[in-house]
């Protein structure tokens, strides 16, 4: 018993000098500098021993400590044995949108209507989420919040996790929209007599030929006088123009190629695969098209039998291994399990992928993709410093455990509701004891 | 007995005279016909063994009156000369719904309806076995027909709704004579099967393992009520014990509810008829211990269309085999001395029957036993042996009249003679014209086909191997054939006319187009070649039919792995024991136990396995699954402790072979959480090929699972009628069962007669320490309650499930004395779990509670060794603690760590051996090991992906020739597999 009141002293010792909770950090006013840490940049670089300068809400510096003599600036933070990694960025998430899943009233994620690009995530966006702050703790900093439901579900837009509100949160508004393509298979309608299961989607033509006109109807709009304002075909601009992404959810080989040449065929400039279950199937299309993959998260089964029983735990490697532009997205899952993403990325290593590729997936390519990638994704130098340092391995359950973050140099509470009760009950069963 | 019998020979008695001859009669003179009718010069099978060569058939008054060759011929009979043809019994068919109307499904409102719909009858309106099928009888002449023409002459119908479905009649398929001669017999079976009626919304049974505890109560209510234990009525229990004496025929649907079915009859000694699914050769050996006669829909699957690439990649291997399999499942059955009939029950037409038959014929079954399965095997079943499916003297006058072998495809069913009643379906007198002919007209030579049947020919002719067209009627001994000239430019037709005479060629007079008449002869060419074909065709190779794996499916083994004596050598030993981790350590594993742990160890014989680097494991345990059941929850009544998960055990659950893949040997399956009191749990080895039962360890601890919440309140969906609806209501349902639990243990051991209730009998259990709760739980109100509640039981609740806010009541929880059973990270996903964190299992491990890390889901169990390493990062518990969260622990909670859960020598040999440290999230498992068997071996593995793989494509090359040669083929699908959870149905 001795041993575990010495462990909650010190954990309490420990809460006592961390901040308080909830609270947006305040901006950065001071240089700081983290010391001797090792720094994994996010491009599949490491430096031992580094030195991280933070000005300004800027990485000023980051380089190895061992090769130059660099003057520390403000407040050093000694980071000996300790890992900083750029701030793990969720993609496709709810986060916001949803508090409790089952509780219709806290649920925003999905609006009534087919084709409403219009529909925009960050409106709905809860800043004060009990589950947004219990991202912070395992690193991830940044998530792109995307609505659900239809064909064309809204249009996304990519947040910092720590604001007061949702203008201070959006790093980026209205990063992209959301189409979900036409699938392949349907589910039996059982209710009708039908046997359950999958079977082939008669009218996937004719879905798709949906998807065709309100594309069309909307380039013939824009091109028009606009004299009559139409707010679903209005939203579609930025998809045409190159401003935003077009975002398309699509697990299957023939869904994907089908995609593919849509938005050849339509003009979209920057399309995204999200899901891409069968993505592995057509790298050479993929590549010769220069179209990344938000693939599904690693934490999934099969999606038949006969699969490798590995195969959701591999397949990031299996794009990234064919030259692939790949992140992991969390779409799908429970909304709060968006905070184990850096496991998702761990689970990759496992199957062969270096570590450092592995940490890109949820930090430069993830960046890339959304199209934030000038700003964050890495510990490189003018980048924003939205980063973190940890006590050991940051992909791995064991040694994910966070003493600092940051988001735009902005020191960030690691404090949660959750670690408010723990604390309370530790401290009610030490004194106890 | 008695009463059985007593009705048959009345009957009997009546149908052997005229039926109406007390009738009045106001229409003319009372006539009979004392006239017999005899079949001569055919071979007459009597039944499919005792075949009577070139002999005589005589029949009189609907009955066989003697059969042979030297059978006497009244004066006062009709002969019928059928020289060549043959004689078969009609065929029966035990499973029908004929002329019986099922109801219309009862619509209704959203919210469940718990109570049942009807007075003086069972408490649950699917048991309806006062339900007798002729009171719903309607002859159908149609239907008759078509069933004819396949060959039936009986029936035995029945009202297919219900679990419990009463009685079913023997019914004689002739259009004449009227229900008075139809009817054989008004009860001659009672039908069971596993399906709800459709009359009723009553919520109970909403689960096969409800179905089966259905069945299990309402035979141990009958008993009772039989002894005169109810003062009240009960028309359904009076039914059930009047139907006692009845051949007992149940739907099962498939082999995994044959057997299940099966265990019902056995505790009750009933021996069922079973209704199978054609997927019985999967494991023939349970369903041979059954000792039960199957009926089996002979439905083959279709090929799937797997001409799209994309699509036909979400065909599963399990699928593709089913139709490459199935169509031998008779023979299998056959080969193994199992009893069965065939049914037409599953087939859109009768029509489709023959076909079928034929099919599983050329998959090697042997035909006699393919026309007992249609003949003497129904007769026998419903104990009708001396009336039907043989030509036996006495016997009904059902029989075929046939050109041939009835399963040659050729042969043509000339008539079908129902109890005397005549029923033509080809003319017999026609001349069969059918076959190759050669014309010689205007100095060309014509090649003629006709095929199609007898009265209704088709033909096809060709000239200078060019395809004319041509059309042939046939009438009264004449043909017209109309048929193109060559000239292909001009539309010009000739005719050819014929009478058709004994003579094998057709001697007739063309006519030109130009009007030309000359005569012709149409010479009939030698059956030579298609003798020849047939010829080979019976020593045909049996087609391709792709192994059968145990499980049949992905992954599956073509031979169980055995069990080995394996010595790891130079490993990481994580032993769970005071020893801690133990670096370069030896351990020796023989006869399915651990047998050695130390240094330089040898052991003769044994596999030497190198496991330098890598770390040995005791098998991850995972305390909460849903995986490899076929259903979760019974959420028809507020407590369904009565029910049980090991009687639904699913062993070809693809998630086993995925758990081994993550360490994983053992689980506990749980009830779901729609119940207060749930059912009773199912503890299993991951024994990936074994038949269910094998899985279920031996001796195991019982255990049962109990909800509080949400879940039970049923807060989450649209239901509001049950009881409870709150939290204080739960505390109540709880003290209401174990009051009269005790109640009830405490007639039951004070030797009064007492109704036995298995639900009761569970709940005592409890009480008595002999059955362990395992509480689905969430905030710390609730859990509190249960823990006062077993208080004042006299109990302890050996485990709260979730137990999401354990860290607010650990203190208590310690002092009751109950382990926990935790999410490593999971909340936020409904409103109960506000409050859950991650930090939970730590702070109970503080405090000294045994706490254990669970799946609840068939994903995350596959990856628990992760989960467990969460609590290292939330909490600090130190690594040899976090891993036995997920072995150790649970063991304790599940009262088997005497058997599992360390590495300890004595204790079974269920280990892991992993790539890596076992909590990392780089690690993999490479050996999963149960008693000494690898289940999982990641080389294999590597392996039998590639076998998939070439399987797959030779199936589906095997299909597109299907396709090809112009068989229906069926679009591809894929079942539903659904990941169950707590609140899965």
């Amino acid at each position: 018993m001795k041993k575990i009141v010495y462990i909650y002293s010190l954990l309490m010792l420990c809460c006592s000098i961390t901040f308080a909770q909830q609270t947006p950090g305040a901006e950065q006013r001071n240089a700081f500098t983290i010391v001797g840490a090792t720094a994994h940049i996010g491009n599949g670089t490491v430096i031992e021993n580094s030195v991280i300068i933070v000005e300004e809400g800027k990485i000023t510096t980051c380089t190895d400590g061992t090769v130059a003599k660099i003057a520390y600036k403000g407040k050093v933070i000694d980071a000996q044995g300790k890992h900083v990694y750029p701030g793990f960025i969720g993609s496709n998430t709810n986060l916001g949108l949803v508090e409790v899943d089952m509780v219709r009233a806290s649920n925003d994620r999905d609006e009534i209507g087919d084709m409403i690009p219009h529909v925009r995530s960050l409106i709905a966006y809860n800043a004060e989420s009990k589950v947004i702050e219990s991202m912070r703790p395992n690193g991830v900093l940044i998530a792109q919040v995307s609505p659900n439901g239809g064909r064309i579900s809204g249009t996304s837009s990519i947040m910092q996790l720590d604001a007061w509100n949702w203008e201070d949160a959006a790093i980026k508004a209205d990063d992209g929209v959301h189409l979900n393509w036409p699938a392949s298979f349907r589910r039996g309608r059982w209710w009708l007599g039908e046997p359950r299961g999958l079977r082939p989607n008669n009218n996937y033509a004719s879905q798709i030929k949906e998807v065709e006109d309100f594309v069309s109807e909307s380039k013939a709009y824009l091109k028009g006088k606009r004299t009559t304002k139409n707010l679903p075909f209005e939203a579609m601009e930025g998809v045409f123009n190159g401003a935003q992404k077009l975002y398309v959810h699509v697990d299957d080989e023939k869904g994907i190629t089908d995609a593919v040449h849509f938005a050849k065929d339509y003009g979209i400039k920057y399309m995204v695969i999200v899901g891409g279950y069968q993505a592995h199937l057509v790298t050479d299309l993929l590549k010769k098209h220069n179209i990344p993959v938000l693939i599904n998260h690693t934490h999934s089964v099969p999606a038949i039998d006969d699969h490798d029983y590995d195969l959701p735990y591999k397949a990031p490697k299996l794009l990234a291994d064919a030259g692939i532009l790949v992140g992991i997205h969390n779409g799908g899952m429970a909304n709060f399990q968006t905070r184990n993403l850096p496991f998702y990325a761990g689970q990759v290593v496992g199957q062969g992928m270096d570590k450092e590729e592995a940490l890109k997936l949820i930090t430069s390519n993830t960046a890339r993709i959304l199209g934030i990638h000038k700003q964050v994704g890495t510990l490189e130098v003018g980048k924003d410093a939205t980063l973190f340092i940890s006590e050991g391995d940051a992909l791995d359950m064991r040694t994910n455990k966070l003493t600092h973050a940051f988001i735009n140099g902005r020191t960030v509470s690691l404090e949660t509701h959750q670690t408010k009760l723990w604390k309370r009950y530790s401290n009610k069963y030490s004194k106890k004891h | 007995m008695i009463k059985k019998h007593l009705i048959l020979v009345m009957l009997l008695c009546g149908f052997t005279l005229t039926a109406q001859e007390y009738f009045p009669k106001n229409d003319g003179v009372k006539s009979k016909n004392t006239n017999y009718t005899a079949f001569t010069n055919a071979k007459i099978y009597v039944t499919p063994t005792q075949i009577i060569n070139n002999g005589t058939l005589l029949i009189k008054d609907g009955k066989v009156v003697a059969s042979g060759t030297s059978v006497n011929i009244p004066s006062n009979a009709v002969i019928v000369d059928i020289a060549g043809k043959s004689i078969y019994p009609s065929f029966i068919d035990i499973y029908s719904g004929f002329g019986v109307k099922t109801p219309e499904r009862q619509g209704g409102g959203r919210s469940p309806q718990y109570d049942p719909s009807r007075e003086g009858f069972y408490w649950n309106d699917h048991v309806m076995p006062e339900q007798n099928a002729i009171d719903h009888f309607k002859f159908d002449n149609k239907k008759a027909s078509e069933l004819r023409k396949a060959g039936f002459g009986v029936v035995n119908t029945h009202m297919q709704d219900g679990i419990v479905r009463g009685t079913g009649s023997l019914i004689a398929l002739t259009s004449e004579g009227g229900d008075s001669e139809r009817i054989l017999s008004e009860r001659s079976a009672q039908y069971l099967s596993l399906s709800r009626s459709v009359k009723s919304r009553q919520s109970y049974p909403g689960s096969l393992m409800g179905t089966l505890a259905l069945l299990r109560q309402m035979y141990l209510d009958a008993d009772w009520y039989a002894k005169g234990g109810s003062s009240a009525t009960d028309r359904s229990l009076e039914a059930l014990n009047g139907n006692k004496n009845l051949v007992q025929i149940i739907a099962a649907g498939n082999r995994a509810n044959a057997l299940r079915v099966d265990k019902v009859g056995d505790q009750f000694g009933i021996q069922y008829v079973i209704l199978g699914g054609g997927d019985e050769y999967e494991r023939i050996n349970d369903i041979k211990n059954t000792n039960a006669t199957y009926i089996l829909p002979v439905n083959f699957p279709k090929a799937y269309n797997v001409e799209d690439t994309f699509s036909a990649s979400i065909l599963e291997l399990e699928d593709m085999r089913e139709w490459n399999q199935r169509p031998g499942n008779p023979k299998t059955l056959a080969e193994n001395g199992v009893n069965f009939v065939f049914t037409t029950s599953s087939l859109k037409s009768p029509s489709m029957l023959k076909a079928n038959i034929m099919k599983a014929i050329e998959y090697g079954l042997d035909e006699t036993k393919a026309l007992e399965a249609l003949t003497t095997e129904p007769a026998k079943v419903l104990g009708q042996s001396n009336h039907l499916g043989s030509l036996k003297n006495g016997a009904y006058a059902n029989f075929l009249i046939t050109s041939g072998n009835i399963f040659d495809k050729k042969t043509t069913v000339y008539e079908n003679w129902v109890k005397g009643y005549k029923n033509v379906l080809e003319d017999m007198s026609i001349k069969d014209i059918r076959g190759d002919y050669t014309i010689q007209a205007n100095g060309k030579s014509y090649e003629l086909n006709i095929s199609g049947t007898p009265s209704k020919p088709k033909a096809s002719l060709k000239s200078d191997n060019k395809k004319l067209g041509a059309k042939i009627a046939y009438k009264n001994d004449w043909i017209n054939l109309t048929f193109t000239s060559l000239d292909t430019t001009k539309q010009e037709f000739m005719r050819f006319t014929s009478r058709v005479s004994n003579d094998a060629n057709l001697s007739g007079k063309i006519t030109l187009p130009n009007g030309t008449i000359l005569n012709a002869l149409a010479v009939k060419q030698a059956k030579e070649d298609t003798d020849k074909k047939s010829d080979s065709k019976s020593k045909k190779k049996l087609p391709k039919v792709v192994p059968v794996t145990y499980p049949n499916g992905a992954y599956g083994f073509k031979e169980m792995p055995k069990q080995e004596t394996i010595l790891f050598k130079n490993a990481t030993v994580w032993t769970n024991e005071k020893d801690g981790i133990l670096q370069n350590t030896d351990v020796l594993i023989k006869d399915g136990k651990i047998s050695k742990i130390g240094t330089n160890l040898s052991a003769r014989g044994a596999k030497v396995v190198d496991a330098t680097g890598k770390h040995l494991t005791s098998g991850i345990i995972d305390e909460h699954s849903h995986i490899a059941a076929a259903s979760i929850n019974e959420g028809g009544h507020n407590s369904s402790a009565e029910v049980s998960i090991a009687e639904v055990v699913q062993s070809d659950d693809i998630d086993i072979y995925r758990n081994l893949a993550g360490g994983v040997t053992s689980i506990q399956i749980l009830h779901g959480s729609a119940n207060p009191i749930g059912g009773r749990s199912a503890i299993i080895k991951l024994k990936w090929g074994e038949s269910a039962d094998n899985l279920i360890y031996d001796n195991s601890p019982k255990f049962i699972k109990f909800a509080l919440g949400e879940n039970v309140k049923q807060s989450n969906w649209q239901s509001f009628g049950r009881f409870p609806q709150t939290r204080m209501g739960v505390e109540q349902l709880f003290v209401d069962y174990f009051t009269r639990a005790k109640e009830y243990d405490a007639k039951k051991k004070s030797g009064q007669p007492y109704r036995k209730d298995i639900e009761m009998e569970t709940l005592a259990e409890i009480l008595n320490g002999e059955r362990f709760i395992s509480c689905h739980s969430y905030v710390q109100s609730e859990i509190n309650m249960l823990m006062k509640v077993a208080e004042k039981f006299n109990f302890t609740v050996n485990t709260f499930t979730h137990i999401l806010e354990g860290y607010k009541v650990a203190d208590k929880m310690k002092k009751h004395g109950v382990g926990a059973s935790t999410f490593s990270d999971w909340w936020a996903y409904k409103y109960e779990v506000n409050d859950a964190i991650p930090y939970n299992a730590s702070i109970m491990h503080n405090v000294g509670i045994t706490t254990a890390i669970n799946s609840d889901d068939g994903e995350m169990s596959r990856r628990l060794n992760q989960e467990a390493a969460k609590v290292m990062k939330y909490g600090d518990v130190n690594e040899e603690d976090a891993w036995k969260m997920v072995t150790l622990n649970p063991a304790k909670l599940l009262h088997l760590d005497h058997r599992v859960g360390s590495i300890k020598v004595g204790k079974d040999a269920d280990v892991v051996l992993w790539n890596n440290h076992p909590l990392s999230v780089y690690a993999k498992a490479e050996k999963t090991i149960i008693e000494g068997v690898t289940y999982f071996d990641i080389e294999r593995d590597r392996q039998m992906r590639d076998s998939i793989k070439k399987e797959r494509s030779e199936l589906m090359a095997m299909m597109l020739k299907d396709k090809n040669k112009g068989l229906k083929t069926q679009p591809v699908k894929k079942k539903d597999k659904p990941q169950l959870h707590c609140d899965s149905e």
